[in-house]
């Protein structure tokens, strides 16, 4: 979780920014050279269908200020294939990342100890094999990180963790919004210069 | 429910379908868009397209271009001056990375263009086939859009989407690349029809009135507005909205380097030239205003300078129909999105006729200062060698603002921009956010197909002609009427000036030599003349402009001269130097 002295100092913070884009060749590309044209590093980047047949939402976990976080997500939303930009702070968000650790078996089995201190992170067997046994947990970044650490002296063999998937907490859903903009005029309440409307709120719900 | 169910009365038909090659549908696709002529160069992955095109020469002009890089800023030049699409053809590989920097110019200064590139089979795709390159991903950061086609049934679709991106909205360049498949497949073809919607794509922002009020209430209670355009004007073809803006409003304009014509030099509201070379009261009255109305323009840094002592003590309204841009350089006050087409007239509406006299005198006495320190000098030297300034002035005196003027990059664009007149809109065709050395000559071919009935000239330095002079070719097969005027001074002028004032006068690979320019032309039978003293300039100027035909005119001008007023990088719009 970002450090609220490093607000103040630098003005960066982790935000996590959602895109809603059709789904096509390409357009992972155009999003992420957005970023790196900036010399802006991406700290975790999702993208898979979204709850609405034909697009795709990604969540791109940036840690930036605020002010280049909106131009960003500005010159995101031009792109001709993407829906709709947000923008939000842990704060506004609910977040969780996966992860797998795969660790022997038989360390498992004999050490009780390890037993319990999978229970006490939330851990759960996904495969359990005669060689290994391949745990899953899911959290923020602290606890999934903390899992490795207590796994590492019991001769951890593997780890993986997914990219940031988060739900905004104000969101009132993208169904509305996706039939206002199939329409040839769209309706002037529900989409157009909203950002004119919400001031610093630009870009959030 | 007890009505009888209804049965369908008429059967829908079957559309009616021709079997063509995806090629065919191709060039049908265009002429339905209005195509009338086509920049490019053939080869290999292009050539069932050629093959179409032979059976199409009465409908569509081809340009043999003499380097892919030439048939875009041809078409680019077309599309300013004319307001309609450019269009380029051009083979895979390494005709295809030849398209970069025209796409590259006009993506950062919003020109309407399609680009055709043929492409490897599409079984071939990503085995490093001959003259295979991912064009779809080199290109992808210097265009509005871009699509691969694999197959000859996505042809009219895709086509019709990338001609309304193209020219919707903020305009720009869009490519097209098709593999040769796709080129040669037959198909059903259906007709072609126009794209008007994308979902995702809002090319037109809804415009909300409380933001055109407020802007209103603060232009009505300000006592020293300021009016800044941009290319958002004439690109949005809001030149009377415009005009009839800053007349009721009394507001003196200023204006970018492609804001240029939007409205007529001699206006008596237009006070001149924004940025690091532009006029000395626009710069220094952007500091002293108190509303700060950008119209259609980004505040590039070459206009702001510095930005954190750029107009400050002004609210800014800044209309712009591209979101991104609000905001992105200068923080808006009252942001007004939309097409200023629209925008402009609702203003109008609201504001309160007014005439700021004593504040457009301000501005006049800064004119006042430039002309006597400055201006004078520059474009009526008695004595020394010939100025850029002045040549320029003795253009103006023979095509009264009425030519088209393109402008290669360098000191000439500046003193061009400076200097040239203009009647009318779309005729200061330059390379403004890129500044792409090489722009003028081919630029200046498109730009007179775009307007056949005026007067193009090209203005251009030795160094940046040296870039595309084999565009040469091009005019001599074409037989396009075009005025070339290289202002010689034998260095790359506007490198060594910086050299001179910020780097010790180190000339550092600045120092440029020529061929014999008129022998070049010559060569290309394209008349030509050169000419080194004052006395020969108008009379040379006009043999130039009287020629039925194209015309090359060398006129060597001052070595070491420098462009000026400047506003030094890193420093305030306020603080420009007269010397």
């Amino acid at each position: 979780m970002s450090n609220s002295n490093e607000i103040e100092t630098t003005g960066k913070q982790e935000f996590t920014i959602t895109v809603y884009t059709e789904n096509r060749i390409g357009i992972l590309n155009r999003i992420a050279i957005i970023f790196s044209r900036r010399k802006i590093n991406i700290e975790s980047l999702n993208t898979s269908p979204s709850e609405i047949e034909h697009i795709h939402r990604f969540n791109i976990l940036i840690h930036e200020t605020e002010e280049v976080v909106r131009k960003l997500s500005r010159q995101i939303e031009k792109q001709v294939e993407v829906l709709k930009v947000y923008y939000n702070t842990n704060q506004d968000i609910i977040w969780q990342e996966m992860a797998l650790y795969k660790v022997p078996t038989d360390t498992i089995a004999e050490l009780v100890s390890v037993e319990r201190l999978l229970r006490e992170n939330g851990a759960r067997a996904v495969v359990i094999r005669k060689d290994y046994t391949v745990f899953e947990t899911t959290g923020h970044r602290e606890e999934t990180d903390k899992l490795i650490e207590v796994l590492q002296p019991y001769g951890l063999i593997e780890f993986v963790r997914s990219a940031r998937v988060a739900i905004i907490k104000d969101s009132e859903g993208f169904n509305r919004k996706l039939r206002e903009f199939e329409r040839r005029e769209p309706g002037e309440d529900v989409i157009e210069n909203e950002f004119l409307d919400k001031e610093k709120n630009v870009f959030t719900m | 429910m007890d009505t009888a169910q209804e049965v369908p009365t008429t059967q829908t038909e079957p559309k009616k379908t021709i079997n063509v090659s995806g090629s065919v549908a191709l060039l049908e696709g265009l002429i339905a868009e209005g195509t009338d002529i086509v920049f490019g160069y053939p080869g290999g992955a292009i050539m069932p397209i050629y093959d179409a095109l032979y059976d199409y020469d009465e409908k569509l002009k081809h340009i043999l271009v003499r380097h892919e890089q030439g048939a875009t800023h041809a078409a680019q030049g077309y599309a300013r001056t004319s307001g309609k699409v450019g269009v380029v053809f051009a083979t895979s590989g390494p005709g295809a990375t030849n398209l970069v920097t025209g796409l590259a110019d006009a993506q950062i200064d919003s020109t309407p263009m399609v680009c055709i590139t043929g492409q490897v089979f599409a079984h071939l795709l990503g085995t490093d086939a001959f003259q295979e390159t991912d064009v779809i991903n080199i290109t992808t950061p210097v265009t509005k859009w871009n699509y691969q086609v694999t197959d000859a049934s996505e042809i009219p679709a895709a086509l019709a989407k990338a001609f309304y991106i193209a020219r919707s909205g903020r305009p720009g360049p869009v490519l097209i690349d098709i593999t040769k498949n796709a080129q040669l497949q037959m198909f059903d073809y259906e007709g072609y029809t126009p794209c008007e919607h994308i979902r995702s794509y809002r090319p037109r922002p809804v415009v909300r009135k409380e933001y055109i009020e407020k802007a209103a209430a603060m232009i009505n209670a300000a006592k020293k507005p300021f009016v800044l355009f941009g290319q958002g004007v004439s690109l949005g073809s809001a030149e009377q909205e415009f005009k009839a803006f800053i007349e009721k409003s009394g507001i003196p304009a200023a204006w970018t380097i492609l804001g240029a014509g939007a409205i007529s030099t001699d206006h008596p509201l237009n006070v001149g030239m924004l940025g690091m070379h532009g006029n000395y009261g626009p710069n220094v009255q952007t500091n002293s205003c108190d509303v700060l109305i950008a119209i259609g323009m980004r505040f590039d840094d070459r206009v702001t300078g510095r930005l954190d002592k750029y107009a400050k003590q002004a609210k800014v309204i800044h209309l712009d129909i591209d979101p991104a841009e609000i905001d992105k350089n200068v923080k808006a006050d009252v942001p007004v999105w939309g097409d200023c087409k629209e925008t402009l007239p609702l203003l109008t509406e609201l504001v309160e006729a007014k005439k700021h006299t004593e504040w457009l005198a301000e501005f006049r006495a800064f004119d006042q200062t430039e002309q006597e320190q400055l201006i004078g000098k520059e474009l009526s030297p008695e004595s020394g060698e010939m100025t850029m300034g002045e040549v320029i002035h003795q253009l103006n005196v023979l095509t009264k603002g009425e030519a088209v003027i393109v402008t290669d990059v360098g000191q000439h664009q500046m003193v061009a921009c400076r200097y040239a007149k203009f009647n009318h809109t779309r005729s200061n065709i330059t390379s403004g956010g890129l500044g792409t050395m090489g722009f003028g000559l081919p630029a200046a071919i498109g730009a007179k197909f775009g307007t056949p009935d005026r007067t193009v000239v090209a203005v251009i330095g030795d160094g940046g002609f040296q870039m595309t002079l084999q565009e040469l070719g091009t005019i001599m097969q074409s037989g396009v009427n075009v005025k070339i005027m290289i202002l010689n001074n034998r260095f790359l002028g506007m490198v060594r000036q910086w050299q001179q004032l910020f780097h010790d006068k180190r000339y550092s690979s600045v120092n440029i030599t020529s061929p014999d320019f008129v022998k070049l032309a010559d060569s290309y039978y394209i008349a030509g003349k050169k000419i080194t003293e004052r006395e020969e300039l108008a009379g040379a100027l006009k043999e130039m402009l009287d020629h039925p035909g194209s015309f090359l005119l060398e006129v060597m001008v001052a070595q070491e001269h420098n462009v000026f007023p400047m506003v030094p990088q890193g420093m305030s719009v306020s603080e420009i130097r007269l010397k």
